[in-house]
């Protein structure tokens, strides 16, 4: 047939320079895959060391490219497929930012564990190319492309302590519960094809300027793909009453896992939740707006009222990041009242959460890495008792940590809950930031708990037994430039509220 | 105006103090020491200068600095004393030297006087920050060297009345960051731009009533449970009984402040209307508070607890004086919240002595300590009577300028809430007859003596105690100019019309 060889598939344009970031991770982790599988094993660090010189370069090049975009104004890639604007570059960064950290965490941790290998490392860059594709995307179908390579990478890592049966049944659960909400996410973006013919965003918009006004808002088919959509970002992002497979997956995996996940799988779902129901369904603002109103409050108080009865602290924290993630809910239920307007301070609010969330909490896993000795076990909140008079500056680190997480002034963490609340009252959602402020009182009991245990506590039996905590290098330097930034960013926020977008 | 940034050096000394402190090797702890006690007997003697240099007719403020910090949130290093603060400033800037020359933890020094320049520094900067983010900040962060000092230092029940207290303190503060942030966004329609500038909003925020009245009550929770008003008082004798001495000294003497001064820094000044409108609440339970508080003291067999019992009492008179709304019930208010910190935290550290030196604060363990330590025994009688309100010492002065000052507009309330001044007297007195009189017995018969060291810590106290109790005028003259200047703010502000009295010599 000659008139299909005459004609040659035309692909769209691509500026390459443009997804650098992606390319940097995706060839890193090819490298790591290819080359370590035809190497005998790499010397002390060096995996770690290449893992963690790829992110500073992703992180980067998210420089140049900032300045380009404020240089040239945001555009679409990849034929309309995703975003470049200044949102996808801050969550390049921040999930730069999670790979840098959890490289330097799993450095020690895997030859502890006796799991040394480049798999992790690996792993880490494909689920950040799958985070940093479902921020930035401008489709529907790509967003579940990004989801997936997130996903699918976060379920071999939960499991891949291969030496803990809880993290295989980590591994398992996530699995079985991420693929179902997958598949709710799927059917919401069928049902929302089906009532707008395309999965494209701004296709999406122009259908919908036809007929929202007139009776699109009443399509049982749309309402019902919208509604399956938020689940499937409800489950992501671990709102109550999704949120029933974070408190297993968190204990059960390596604790740099659990780090990278409340970080950057966090940060990658708030992004696509920002970016489908802002940019995608802002028609229905006034629909699923009181859905992330309930959910908010929900996951605040769901989160931290069951903090408090747990006495793992990796259970804790895995309860503590759904408080945060009701806190981001707010953020998001205050952009959702500008959803197609000019836009408010809620979605610049969301993002500095997850930024300042994101090296807090690799900070705080951190430090849980050091204290959980070989085995990764000793995470209960024994484990941390006198650590104020046998490891002082690691303990006054994870004060300053905890307190940050609890929110209190002169840290990062303040800075963050203060731009999400900030961001309600502004949008007149009062009920909602005055029930998450009360929610984090009964959340910083739980921060209280550890640094009891920490510091006051008196010493028991056995406890001269334990196993040393270690510090070594590069688990230092992630602590050490977790806390250096928490504090940082709580005495000078102005550069960082700044950037956000 | 003076450029040296006096105000600015008065957070910034203890806190640098603090870090130094808590960089020092653990192997030097008499270096530790004196570098607590330098920076604290610095930072005092600059409050000290302040109160000298502070122009008494000025009822603005003064020594104000003010630099921007977070320019995209509109907040700023704004610093500024005037009458209502300046005597605040002072308690801080001499209960903390005294305090760390005079009482030692008994383990851990170098963590602890660490904790103590930090806690100083935020009570300092609380009392004189004029940016609600930033008053916000130094409120907050008192928090934590408080916590840690009940948690660290205090007694058997320690961990549990230290949680309490941050528990409690931090639901008062949640509603109030959300207050902060809606009155700084509320008021951007009259200022221009998001200011979080507690001159700016007063002067020309217009809130509309009910707008108003629901962010003087998120605030007024807030300080509520900081002062402790009744029913949110229930952490103070926890928190009073466990801290350590040096701790409860700290805690009543300036930690509670920051509750009255609260209400009426950032209650009445901002809000005149809703304040006018929600008198009746907040006297009546200010009234509640002060019998309540009495009445508990009585039935107290701890003496520390009695001490922290009668806090709440006492308090009850500041709060009721500044909801009295008149120029010298709020004097007297401001005046009792200095009175206060000088005669109860004195009590805190004989009832330390006393611990110190029988292992109980049992009131029934005790008997007889006037037959065999009879200086300690004066000591504790004249610090005792200041605190009943006899007249000649300093508690009287306040707490009359309360009650008459009241008279005229909370008539009712003041008669009730005078009887407390009766129930003082028993409480107290009933306490000495138990404690001192009478034959020692037993472990109370070797009950040691006042010493040299002890005497010459309490030795200020009782100074400030018969000095501001015979001649209080140099404090009146400083308090009264601001104090009316806030009343013609409310006036000005509401319905409130100021009754006219005749001023006396108090």
């Amino acid at each position: 047939m000659g008139v299909l060889a005459a004609e040659t598939l035309k692909g769209p344009s691509i500026a390459w320079f443009d997804l650098s970031p992606l390319l940097v991770l995706l060839s890193g982790a090819m490298v790591l895959l290819v080359v370590a599988a035809l190497t005998p094993q790499w010397p002390k660090r060096c995996y770690s060391s290449f893992s963690a010189v790829i992110a500073l370069v992703t992180i980067g090049l998210c420089f140049p490219l900032w300045h380009r975009i404020d240089v040239d104004g945001p555009s679409t890639l990849v034929g309309g497929a995703v975003h470049f604007d200044k949102m996808t570059i801050w969550v390049t960064l921040t999930i730069g930012l999670a790979v840098f950290l959890a490289s330097l965490l799993s450095d020690d941790y895997l030859r502890r564990e006796g799991l040394e290998g480049p798999e992790v490392y690996a792993l880490f860059m494909l689920a950040a190319i799958g985070g940093i594709v479902m921020a930035a995307s401008n489709d529907l179908v790509v967003l579940f492309l990004g989801l997936e390579i997130l996903s699918i990478t976060l379920y071999v890592l939960a499991a891949s302590h291969r030496k803990r049966l809880r993290s295989q049944e980590a591994g398992l659960k996530y699995f079985v519960l991420g693929g179902f909400s997958s598949a709710i996410f799927l059917y919401g973006i069928a049902l929302v094809y089906g009532g707008t013919g395309s999965t494209n965003f701004d296709a999406m918009l122009r259908a919908l300027a036809n007929t929202v006004p007139t009776k699109g808002r009443d399509d049982a088919i749309l309402l019902a793909g919208v509604a399956l959509l938020v689940v499937g970002l409800a489950f992501k992002v671990a709102a109550v009453p999704f949120h029933f497979w974070t408190p297993d997956v968190y204990e059960g995996s390596p604790t740099p896992v659990t780090a990278f996940m409340a970080s950057a799988a966090k940060a990658a779902a708030f992004a696509a939740m920002l970016r489908v129901l802002l940019q995608g369904l802002p028609n229905f603002s006034r629909d699923y707006r009181p859905v992330l109103w309930v959910l908010a409050i929900l996951t605040v108080f769901g989160g931290s009222i069951m903090a408090v009865v747990q006495t793992n602290v990796k259970r804790m924290l895995a309860f503590s990041s759904i408080s945060h993630a009701g806190f981001m809910l707010v953020g998001v239920e205050a952009a959702a009242h500008a959803a197609g307007g000019p836009g408010n301070d809620g979605r610049s609010s969301v993002l500095l959460y997850t930024l300042i969330y994101t090296v807090l909490v690799m900070g705080t896993f951190g430090i849980v890495t050091a204290v959980s000795r070989t085995g990764d076990n000793a995470t209960d909140l024994a484990a941390f008792r006198g650590l104020g008079r046998s490891r002082p500056v690691l303990a006054f680190g994870m004060t300053i940590l905890l307190l940050a997480q609890a929110g209190v002034p002169l840290t990062s963490g303040f800075v963050a809950k203060f731009g999400v609340i900030r961001a309600a009252v502004e949008a007149k959602s009062y009920s909602v930031a005055v029930v998450a402020m009360v929610a984090a009182v009964i959340a910083a009991f739980l921060y209280l708990r550890i640094m009891i245990s920490m510091w006051i506590a008196e010493p028991e039996a056995g406890d001269d037994q334990r196993e040393e905590v270690r510090l070594p290098v590069y688990l230092t330097v992630a602590i050490s430039l977790s806390v250096a930034f928490t504090l940082f960013v709580g005495f000078f926020p102005g550069w960082l509220i700044d950037l956000a977008p | 105006m003076i450029d040296f940034p006096i105000l600015t050096l008065l957070v910034l000394v203890p806190a640098i103090g603090s870090l130094v402190v808590a960089f020092i090797s653990n192997r030097q702890p008499d270096l530790v020491k004196v570098v607590a006690l330098l920076t604290s007997v610095l930072t005092g003697g600059m409050a000290l200068w302040t109160l000298f240099a502070f122009k008494k007719a000025d009822s603005g403020f003064q020594f104000v600095s003010q630099h921007s910090w977070i320019k995209e949130w509109g907040i700023s290093w704004h610093l500024g004393v005037d009458g209502i603060s300046i005597f605040l400033v002072v308690l801080t800037g001499i209960l903390f030297p005294l305090v760390i020359a005079g009482v030692d933890p008994h383990h851990d020094h170098k963590r602890y006087l660490s904790w103590m320049l930090l806690l100083e520094a935020g009570v300092m900067g609380s009392f004189i920050s004029l940016d609600l983010f930033l008053f916000f900040v130094f409120f907050e962060i008192v928090l934590v060297p408080m916590y840690f000092l009940i948690g660290g230092w205090g007694y058997d029940d320690r961990v549990y009345a230290a949680t309490k207290f941050f528990l409690f303190t931090m639901v008062g503060s949640a509603f109030m960051l959300v207050g902060i942030i809606a009155t700084a966004v509320i008021a951007k329609a009259d200022n221009g731009a998001v200011t979080f500038d507690l001159i700016k909003i007063a002067e020309n925020g217009s809130f509309a009533a009910g707008t108003g009245r629901w962010l003087f009550f998120a605030f007024a929770i807030a300080f509520a449970v900081k002062v402790p008003l009744f029913p949110l008082h229930t952490w103070l004798p926890d928190a009073h009984t466990q801290a350590p001495t040096g701790g409860s000294v700290i805690l009543a003497g300036v930690l509670l402040k920051l509750g009255t001064y609260g209400l009426l820094r950032f209650g009445v000044y901002l809000f005149p209307e809703a304040a006018v409108w929600a008198r009746p609440v907040f006297l009546t339970l200010a009234t509640i508070g002060i019998l309540w508080g009495a009445i508990a003291a009585t039935m107290q067999t701890d003496l520390k607890r009695l001490v922290a019992y009668s806090s709440v009492a006492h308090l009850g008179f500041i709060v009721l004086g500044t909801f009295a709304l008149t120029s010298q019930a709020i004097t007297g208010g401001v005046l009792q919240n200095i009175n206060h910190g000088i005669s109860t935290g004195a009590l805190f550290l004989l009832v330390g002595m006393i611990y110190e030196r029988r292992h109980t604060r049992e009131i029934a363990k005790l008997k007889g300590l006037q037959k065999v330590a009879p200086v300690f025994a004066a000591a504790f009688m004249i610090v005792m009577l200041s605190s009943i309100g006899v007249p000649g010492l300093n508690g009287f002065v306040g707490e009359f300028l309360v009650l008459i000052g009241s008279f005229a507009t909370a008539r009712w309330w003041v008669v009730v809430a005078a009887v407390g001044v009766i129930l003082a007297a028993l409480y107290l007195l009933w306490a000495y007859q138990r404690v001192f009189h009478g034959e020692p017995d037993d472990d109370n018969k070797s009950f040691r003596e006042l010493r040299w060291k002890e005497g010459m810590l309490l030795l200020p106290f009782i100074a400030i105690i018969v000095f501001a109790g015979v001649y209080p005028k140099p404090m009146l003259d400083r308090i009264e100019p601001s104090v009316d200047k806030l009343l013609e703010h409310v006036s000005q502000h509401s319905s409130w019309q100021v009754p006219v009295v005749e001023k006396g010599e108090g």
